[in-house]
């Protein structure tokens, strides 16, 4: 059940195990819906994390409840499939009791953003160093069919017969307004996109979101179809990269340029715009203005979709701090054993 | 500075110092408390303090109360009533009244006894100890505050903190009546504010001054000796029952050699076990502050999934938010200790007063069958062990284990031998790499050690033992997710067992009492002391009684069916309207001997009650 067939590679003298994506993989036999976005998920994680050729026993993947969350179970690592919402506090525990391990927190719409919503944004405040992939589909599927936080005003649903009177929830926003040091975006179905932007995710220091744009093939299918859809694809997605122009189109002949305070989309040659009006990406800057705005471009407005690394800052993260304060501690006042502990306190007597 | 004077001697004493809730009661009484403990003195302490952090100055409501018990031996609890009150303003005579003693001693602040003082108690009359039919008790009135400003005018402090040492004055008063040696005060009030050595300075001068203006004017007839106890050699401190729960955390985990993990968030009266804990960087503690009491259990939950000695400490109002998470930690059988200290409810009750109203939150307050380990400490230094065995329970059984505190010894504290480590026993959890005999790659999560039921603890970053736990059902043989109905029946008793099965490694329940006594005195945790002084009265009156304190209530020790068999009455006193008597109906259903009493007034037991009500119900036919 837990064996791993990573090649033994000696270069130089120096050996090293290489791992290969089916070392993380569980036998568990996989219980999603065929044709289920979450497929593309597991499959992108285990890339990532060969490519990052972390070891499965120092991997730890936690997860809350939803179909999301069944992601643990096929995964040859160490795996907890918690309750509702409280993925990131526990593995908040995790990673603050063992800062060694690699954290991975597997969540969806429902669990992260309406009853664990609490917990969702002091882990991002707190820039606890673990990987949070937000898998967002606009719905309930375990529970079969319920508007989530991230419906659009209107959706009808099992639960909202007439539609929401209720605006949803940005991920984006949220992870900006809780202070967030890192956001990325990819679509289920973008596998190369998907597994650069996790691994950008894991090699980032501090509370990483990954929003995945997840297609519930039974009861939403279809939400993302306007940025997946092939036909589309190109238009409607623009894949930001750092450092790099913001380009997109099938001949990346469109770009987003300023616009007074607002950013625009514009074709590279019309309008009197040129190739030097485009802006150029940096996910690296502090100020987290353009990464909001950038986050939030959608096609209603007539602007593409971003994806890939939209924001990646450093900061100080918490169980690093946190050890750093007890290297203080312990460096000023060596360790001592609790007895010493006691009879060095004020107020001790003695019996004779 | 002594003079002539009539010392009489005494078994034991009980005062009460009291006044505003910023008048610094509460630091009077433990300073008063402790340097007695050092003197040589059993102490046992209550604090008894409004929620609100600063009411209105003087009124009823903000009376905070600092009760302070002494003795030579046999100080059990804090004592019903008191013989010393101070009373720094007419609503803290007001409230206490009720506590006095016949013939005790009132101190009082005659500067706050005016006509405005009183109107704020609610007083009609000019004369409070009159209108309170006070006339049997001996009043000392004191200019304290007019004394204080005087005796501190030269000190170079602002006025506002000249104000704030009435405190000392009024110790230093006590102390005088106490024949308690000043030197013990002074070198407390360097420790407390050695920082500051300006107000280290004012304070000892305050204290001083009380002390000579009680010598000087002789203010009473006679002082009083208290004796000192033979103890047992060693060192000793002075510790608080939120204290030792922190400290038995902290003395298991390195008896088990483990890093200990607290999450938390903060409610009274469990807070001071997140402070004690968040100091302890120098042992390494990872002690958090979580976003909500959720988090503090989960975080807790995933540290011991991690590898830790993982608590959370709260009472019952966090205790409720938890309920899921704890059925989390029992599903995934991860050891983890959860430290309610119970507080007055429902709701939100009242926060600052004890009760014992969360056994049955404790014993059944999750879904579906849940069965984990329940332990009530008896006092505030039983804190200290019960947590320590809590913790031991939890990493050996790799179960969840609640630790039922409550804010009574939570609060109170008594004089602690500091333990010999070495009498402790040792923590052995069952790590799948030390103990699990077959191969890795067969090793599945829920496999089970035969002899005890226990699952072993794969923990991550442990090569080859990767497994998924988490809080669906499981198949006993492969780990996986299963909704078998016969596996499901399988692993909701071996869940039960598990738990049942610790009786084996618990102590027998013992009595203290007559072999031949016919009826037996029942209580849990926290009212110990009192129940114990309660039966040493039946017992001195010619009454044939024993008694008994469960510290374990689930499981119950071995013996305890037999036990509660051989007494014609067994009479099960508890702060709650029957909760442990209910329980114990109900696992034994063939005792039909039991008789209950129970108060839930939000203040501890008073003795002089528990006789009288025992005596009645010892007497029924």
């Amino acid at each position: 059940m837990n064996t791993v067939e990573a090649k033994n590679i000696d270069i130089s003298g120096i050996k090293y195990q290489k791992y290969m994506p089916k070392d993380y993989k569980s036998p568990n036999p996989i219980r999603w819906c065929p044709g289920c976005g979450d497929y593309a998920i597991l499959t992108c994680l285990q890339k990532a994390l060969a490519e990052l050729n972390v070891d499965p026993h120092n991997t730890a993947v936690i997860s809350g409840i939803g179909c999301s969350s069944r992601l643990p179970y096929y995964m040859n690592t160490y795996g907890f499939h918690s309750i509702h919402g409280r993925a990131s506090a526990i593995a908040t525990g995790v990673k603050v009791a063992n800062p060694n391990l690699s954290v991975w927190v597997a969540t969806g719409d429902g669990d992260s953003l309406a009853i664990g919503g609490n917990h969702f944004i002091h882990t991002i405040r707190r820039n606890v160093d673990i990987n949070i992939l937000l898998f967002n589909n606009k719905i309930y599927g375990l529970t079969k069919g319920q508007y989530s936080p991230t419906s659009e005003r209107g959706f009808v649903s099992k639960s909202s017969p007439y539609g929401t009177v209720e605006d949803p929830f940005r991920p984006a926003e949220l992870t900006f307004g809780a202070r967030g040091t890192f956001f990325g975006r990819a679509l289920d179905v973008d596998m190369k996109n998907q597994v650069d932007t996790l691994v950008e995710a894991a090699k980032h220091k501090g509370t990483s979101v990954v929003e995945i744009l997840q297609n519930c093939v039974i009861f939403n299918d279809g939400i993302h179809n306007k940025i997946s859809d092939r036909n589309w694809k190109a238009d409607n997605t623009i894949l930001l990269k750092h450092g790099e122009k913001m380009v997109f189109g099938k001949d990346n002949e469109k770009g987003i340029v300023l616009d007074g305070w607002n950013l625009k989309a514009v074709t590279i040659g019309e309008d009197g715009y040129t190739i030097d009006d485009v802006l150029v990406h940096d996910a690296e800057t502090q100020d987290n203005t353009l990464h909001m705005k950038l986050a939030l471009m959608d096609t209603s407005v007539g602007m593409p979709v971003a994806l890939g690394v939209i924001r990646s800052v450093t900061a100080p993260t918490y169980e690093r701090d946190y050890e750093d304060q007890i290297a203080e501690v312990l460096k000023k006042s060596p360790k001592k054993s609790f007895r010493e502990f006691l009879l060095n306190s004020s107020n001790v007597w003695e019996v004779k | 500075m002594s003079t002539n004077r009539v010392v009489t001697d005494i078994k034991q004493v009980t005062v009460r110092f009291s006044g505003d809730s910023g008048d610094g009661m509460q630091l009077s009484g433990t300073l008063f408390s402790t340097l007695s403990a050092i003197f040589g003195n059993e102490i046992s302490t209550f604090p008894d303090f409004p929620a609100e952090i600063r009411a209105p100055q003087g009124s009823l409501h903000g009376v905070s109360g600092f009760q302070v018990r002494i003795g030579a031996k046999d100080v059990y609890n804090s004592g019903d009533k008191t013989d010393v009150l101070v009373a720094m303003n007419p609503s803290a005579l007001k409230v206490n009244a009720q506590f006095l003693k016949k013939g005790s001693i009132v101190i009082y602040d005659n500067d706050s006894f005016k006509k405005r003082d009183l109107d704020k108690a609610k007083f009609e009359t000019e004369d409070p100890f009159t209108e309170l039919n006070l006339n049997h008790v001996q009043t000392i009135g004191i200019d304290i505050t007019s004394l204080t400003k005087a005796s501190l005018e030269n000190s170079g402090l602002e006025n506002k903190d000249i104000l704030r040492s009435k405190n000392m004055f009024a110790l230093g008063v006590v102390c005088w009546l106490f024949n308690r040696p000043l030197e013990i005060a002074d070198k407390l009030l360097e420790q407390k504010f050695g920082k500051k050595p300006a107000l280290v300075e004012a304070n000892i001068k305050a204290l001083t001054d009380g002390y000579n203006y009680g010598d000087n004017l002789q203010l009473t007839a006679t002082t009083y000796n208290i004796d000192v106890k033979e103890s047992t050699k060693g060192y000793y401190m002075d510790v608080n029952g939120n204290t030792a729960t922190a400290y038995g955390l902290i003395a298991a985990a390195e008896r088990a050699g483990l890093q200990l993990f607290l999450g938390s968030y903060p409610i009274t009266p469990a807070t001071d076990i997140l402070h004690e804990l968040t100091k302890r960087k120098d042992f390494g503690v990872k002690a958090l502050q979580l976003e909500d009491e959720i988090a503090g259990i989960t975080s807790a939950i995933g540290a011991s999934f991690a590898g830790c000695l993982a608590a959370t400490s709260t009472s019952g109002p966090g205790l409720s938010l938890k309920s899921e998470a704890i059925g989390l930690a029992v599903m995934t059988e991860l050891p983890l200790v959860i430290i309610d200290v119970q507080r007055s409810g429902p709701s939100t009750g009242m926060p600052t007063k004890s009760e014992q109203t969360d056994l049955r939150q404790a014993l059944y307050g999750r879904n579906g069958e849940s069965p984990l380990v329940v332990i009530a400490a008896t006092s505030p230094t039983d804190c200290f062990d019960s947590a320590f065995e809590a913790s031991k329970i939890a990493l050996e059984h790799m179960t969840p284990v609640i630790l039922l505190t409550d804010g009574y010894i939570a609060n109170g504290s008594s004089a602690w031998r500091i333990p010999e480590m070495e009498d402790y026993p040792e923590i052995n959890p069952p790590y799948v790499d030390k103990y699990y005999n077959g191969n890795a790659e067969d090793w599945k999560p829920f496999l089970r050690n035969e002899a005890t039921d226990v699952r072993y603890w794969g923990i991550p970053g442990t090569p080859e033992f990767m497994h998924r736990v988490g809080g669906l059902e499981k198949d006993r043989f492969t780990g996986v997710i299963s909704s078998n109905p016969e596996n499901h029946q399988f692993m909701i008793d071996i869940r039960q067992n598990k738990i049942e099965r610790i009786a084996d490694f618990i102590p027998e329940q013992e009595v203290m009492g007559d072999k031949d006594a016919e009826t037996l005195i029942v209580g849990w945790g926290g009212t110990y002391g009192h129940l114990l002084e309660a039966t040493l009265h039946l017992q001195d009156s010619g009454k044939k009684v024993a008694f008994t304190q469960f510290r374990h209530i689930s499981p119950l020790p071995k013996n305890t069916h037999d036990l509660l068999k051989g007494y014609k009455k067994v009479i099960v006193a508890e702060q709650n309207s029957g909760q442990f008597a209910a329980y114990l109906s109900s696992k034994f259903q063939d005792l039909s001997n039991i008789h209950k009493f129970n108060r839930i007034e939000g203040q501890p037991f008073k003795v002089s009650e528990l006789v009288k009500e025992f005596t009645k119900i010892m007497e029924e036919a």
